[in-house]
């Protein structure tokens, strides 16, 4: 869990995915091929095969804000990256790049309840005038929300669970893989909180038979929530459908033979609002056999993600077995 | 040369007029032409240096517009809109219908027979009509057919301190900056894209990103500024006078960032007048470009431009000549620029 930890942590808002690459160098250099990096941001690693082109992808992404301008008297406006919440946001530290930590505050004046809106809320860096400002932030710089990682018996907590947790479960899974006739690509894609940017790109160079991505997905089990038939501790959860893609019927069903051979548990997630990177490889090019391996999240977007610990063990053992076989789709 | 390709009809989906403009103006200055089957025309200027990276400038020919949906009984043109329009600016405004540019005005029924409801509300399109001054359905079929495109009719006007007015700024300003780049050399290839369909959804530049797929990409464009009366500062998406807007983050692309510093760093060096554009908001042909096809590092400079999608947009002299001036400077310097941040 000290890697998740550290994973969660580092801080990547989308178009910035880079400050986290060298954690993930360090961890998969010695279990794969070749790395790269791409236009886009995209961190690509091969184990070469023989069998079947498989791609993989987790997005490294997260969201966040981006300062776009400095009034005189040192507050900073701001753009949101990606689905921020702004009721979840208000009040919450930012971390920007450069260490600079600032709070999401809101114009006193307006009423909370009806007029919370971009423009009516800032950030507060400490600074008492625009010269202070500048010298912490600057047009352009990218902050992300603070949430410390704990944890406890059964569950993790931090911010960024989403996706860092899916990049956890792919390092792991390259870890255990040894020998593989599938030919893997482990896309470590960006750009995914605002558009499937970078899997689009990636998957159009890399032009898979099968692309799996590995993301996390909404719980139905917590007070007062939408109907959705998957809990935390039930295992991985293989996406049926979400509003981005309906994947591959025979891939779901191998993805769950998989599973329960290896005895797995494991639960369907059919989700009615988000996609994931899925949603933008299916239909790149010719198309390939998609599907999506999800980490049920509580709280997404927040500075509290909610994860089960056995939850993500499930899924490295799932993606690992997935990557020993030679695929037989029915 | 603005004032003139301000000055045609190019809606989106029939920029042929303003596509063979351009072509009849630059295309000796190009190694090669390929006018595509969407209607893109693309110009290639080999580099000195052969192997160097491959660098693809957009600005889109088409503006928004109308398009003729039916005629009714009395001889009045039924219309839809193409390209985002705000159809409080409509009623009463000059039209150009169809090949023989027909004059029109957009008209709606009298105030006096309006609901005192009506009148509080904005008039949608579908309520309004054109009105060519013909008295029967006959009558105006002799000029007008279904599916004419109709153009707003909008004169090149100076304003005070060299400001101007026109339509279509966006983006005959990207298109008039490129013209002028071609009569340049430099040491990338550089494929000069005019693109199609834009303001309908990114169409033409889509098609163009897989056939070019090139490394870095900059697209010149115009955007909205909103520094008038009555807003507060930190709502001024661009400001008139400041020079021309970087994107640094749009709803349809993310700027790569290496590229958007050094495009900055560019206008560091050279003293040229630069702002950033504020609002995430909007999006052009930078998004289709960036994930069309292979992955392109991107960055938009955008012209700032007041009442823009309207017949009376507003720019400033300045920031078209700075704007020019940092277009050619980053162009020069292209081949100077060193992706991968992170290495």
């Amino acid at each position: 869990m000290e890697l998740l930890k550290k994973l969660t942590q580092a801080s990547a808002a989308s178009g910035n995915e880079n400050n986290i690459f060298d954690i993930i160098k360090k961890e998969i250099e010695p279990y794969v091929d070749r790395i790269d990096v791409d236009a886009m941001g995209n961190l690509i690693a091969r184990k070469i095969g023989d069998g079947k082109k498989v791609l993989f992808a987790a997005h490294t992404d997260e969201i966040g804000v981006m300062a776009n301008y400095i009034d005189e008297n040192g507050f900073v406006r701001f753009a949101p990256i990606g689905g921020v919440d702004l009721y979840s946001a208000l009040y919450q530290r930012v971390r920007f790049h450069n260490g600079t930590v600032g709070t999401v505050c809101f114009e006193s004046k307006s009423d909370v309840k009806k007029d919370l809106k971009v423009s009516t809320t800032y950030i507060d860096v400490g600074a008492s005038n625009a010269e202070e400002a500048q010298k912490l932030v600057n047009p352009g710089d990218t902050a992300v929300f603070d949430g410390d990682f704990f944890e406890r018996e059964k569950t993790v907590v931090s911010k960024a669970l989403d996706n860092r947790a899916g990049v956890y479960i792919l390092i792991e899974a390259i870890k255990q893989i040894k020998n593989n006739s599938l030919d893997l690509y482990f896309v470590f894609s960006s750009q995914e909180e605002i558009g499937l940017r970078g899997a689009k790109t990636a998957t159009y160079n890399i032009e898979p038979d099968i692309a799996i991505s590995v993301d996390v997905t909404d719980t139905g089990d917590t007070p007062g929530c939408e109907a959705m038939d998957v809990k935390l501790g039930n295992g991985p959860a293989i996406k049926i459908m979400d509003k981005s893609v309906i994947t591959h019927k025979g891939l779901r069903d191998f993805i769950s033979r998989c599973a329960s051979d290896h005895s797995i548990n494991c639960q369907y997630e059919i989700l009615t609002f988000g996609g994931t990177d899925a949603g933008a490889m299916q239909t790149v090019k010719s198309g390939c056999i998609t599907g999506a391996i999800s980490l049920p999240v509580r709280y997404i977007h927040t500075p509290c993600e909610t994860a089960n610990k056995s939850d993500i063990d499930g899924c490295i053992k799932l993606v690992g077995e997935i990557c020993k076989k030679d695929f037989i789709l029915v | 040369m603005l004032k003139i390709l301000s000055e045609l009809n190019g809606v989106s989906g029939n920029e042929k007029i303003v596509a063979d403009f351009i072509l009849s103006q630059v295309s000796d200055l190009a190694d090669e032409t390929i006018c595509d089957s969407m209607g893109n025309l693309i110009f290639l200027k080999k580099g000195k240096k052969p192997n160097s990276k491959k660098v693809a400038l957009f600005a889109h020919m088409d503006e928004v517009g109308f398009i003729v949906t039916d005629i009714t009984d009395d001889g009045y043109i039924k219309f839809a809109q193409v390209g985002g329009l705000d159809d409080r600016i409509l009623l009463t405004q000059k039209v150009k219908i169809g090949k023989n540019a027909i004059d029109g005005v957009i008209g709606i029924k009298a105030v006096h027979l309006q609901t005192k409801d009506e009148r509080g509300k904005v008039i949608k399109t579908d309520e309004m009509y054109i009105d060519i001054g013909a008295t029967s359905a006959e009558d105006a079929k002799k000029y007008v057919s279904k599916g004419d495109y109709i153009s707003f009719q909008s004169e090149f006007v100076w304003l005070h301190n060299m400001r101007f007015k026109g339509k279509a700024i966006d983006d005959r300003a990207g298109c008039a900056i490129m013209m002028e780049l071609m009569k340049e050399k430099y040491d990338s290839d550089v494929y000069f894209c005019f693109t199609v369909q834009e303001e309908t959804g990114l169409r033409g530049a889509s098609v163009l990103s897989r056939r070019i797929n090139p490394d870095v990409a900059l697209v010149f464009e115009a955007t909205t500024a909103s520094d008038t009366a009555f807003i507060p500062k930190h709502l001024h998406a661009t400001t008139l006078g400041k020079g021309p807007a970087i994107t640094m983050m749009d709803k349809g692309s993310y700027s790569n960032i290496a590229l958007k510093e050094f495009v900055v760093s560019v206008a560091n060096d050279r003293g040229i007048d630069f702002q950033y554009k504020l609002t995430a908001n909007g999006g052009n042909d930078a998004r289709a470009v960036q994930t069309g096809a292979s992955g392109a590092k991107v960055c938009s400079v955008s012209l700032p431009c007041r009442y823009i999608h309207s017949p009376s947009c507003v720019a400033d002299l300045r920031d078209y000549e700075n704007m020019k001036k940092l277009a050619r400077a980053v162009l020069n310097e292209i081949h100077n620029f060193e992706p991968e941040p992170e290495e």
